[in-house]
């Protein structure tokens, strides 16, 4: 796989099938809807429990405010990701186009499911640390190989955020 | 205002009385702090880019405040007037930070 900027497109080529299913699982995995756990750390408490009062009115006025903002950036990706879409079943490498000003919607979506999938799955903060674990042989491992993933390419975003311009487009 | 009312004496003005609405004004008026907590999953380079958005630090500042956070678990980012501290709060929950409102002790 390899990931280069061309002008106002961050282009991801030469995805095998196995990583592109990954980032189809993008916006399933960005979804708390079936773990407490993780429902608890995409809206998480803006104050001690004991403050109730600003808890209450924070669930009222703002948390609807957060669901409508993580839903939009989901709904980005999900758009780019439909370049994907039809090639489930090809063997053959794919490559996936992502205009930059995608790319804080990237940047959350890829959040939401990192939080999402770790806070599911219960990491530890050894196995979150631990980033060359191999090889897969379980659901677990696998989990864990795609919030990796997912980080590689927010760091891989966020340095194209940071040095605008990237590569000419060819 | 009567004119009676300028020349009284000042032993005739009332007693204050504790208005409770007044109080809370004043509470609403105590400092709060913005803090935010140590996440093992969300990237350095991500924590710092946000610091940098949300509170338009420079970067070696948002990178001192993000290692912070990473050793000592925390770190207060703001401090001030509680609407402006529950508005970064909501800047920051929106970046998917763990981070909190606090009172100033």
């Amino acid at each position: 796989m390899e990931i280069c900027r061309n002008g106002d497109v961050i282009k991801i080529s030469d995805i095998d099938p196995f990583l592109a299913e990954l980032l189809r699982q993008i916006p399933a995995s960005a979804q708390p809807d079936d773990s407490l756990a993780a429902r608890q750390r995409l809206f998480s408490l803006p104050a001690d429990p004991n403050e109730k009062e600003i808890c209450r009115e924070w669930k009222i006025y703002v948390e609807p405010e957060m669901k409508r903002l993580f839903q939009t950036a989901v709904e980005t990706v999900a758009e780019d990701l439909q370049q994907l879409n039809g090639k489930e079943k090809s063997v053959r490498n794919c490559t996936l186009k992502i205009p930059a000003s995608h790319a804080d919607a990237w940047l959350n979506g890829l959040n939401q499911a990192r939080l999402a999938i770790a806070a599911r799955c219960e990491f530890s903060d050894q196995e979150l640390a631990d980033h060359y674990r191999s090889p897969i042989g379980s659901r677990r491992d696998l989990s864990l190989f795609q919030v990796n993933f997912y980080g590689f390419l927010q760091e891989y975003i966020l340095r194209e955020i940071n040095e605008p311009g990237g590569n000419p487009p060819n | 205002m009567t004119f009676s009312d300028v020349n009284a004496s000042p032993g005739t003005i009332e007693s204050p009385v504790a208005n409770p609405d007044t109080h809370d004004k004043e509470e609403l008026d105590l400092p709060w702090q913005v803090v935010v907590h140590n996440d093992p999953v969300n990237l350095m380079s991500y924590v710092t880019m946000v610091f940098q958005r949300v509170f338009g630090y420079p970067r070696e500042k948002a990178e001192r405040h993000m290692l912070e956070v990473h050793q000592n678990g925390r770190s207060i980012l703001w401090s001030g007037m509680r609407e402006r501290a529950e508005f970064y709060v909501q800047q920051l929950h929106g970046h998917l930070l763990l981070a909190t409102l606090e009172r100033v002790n």
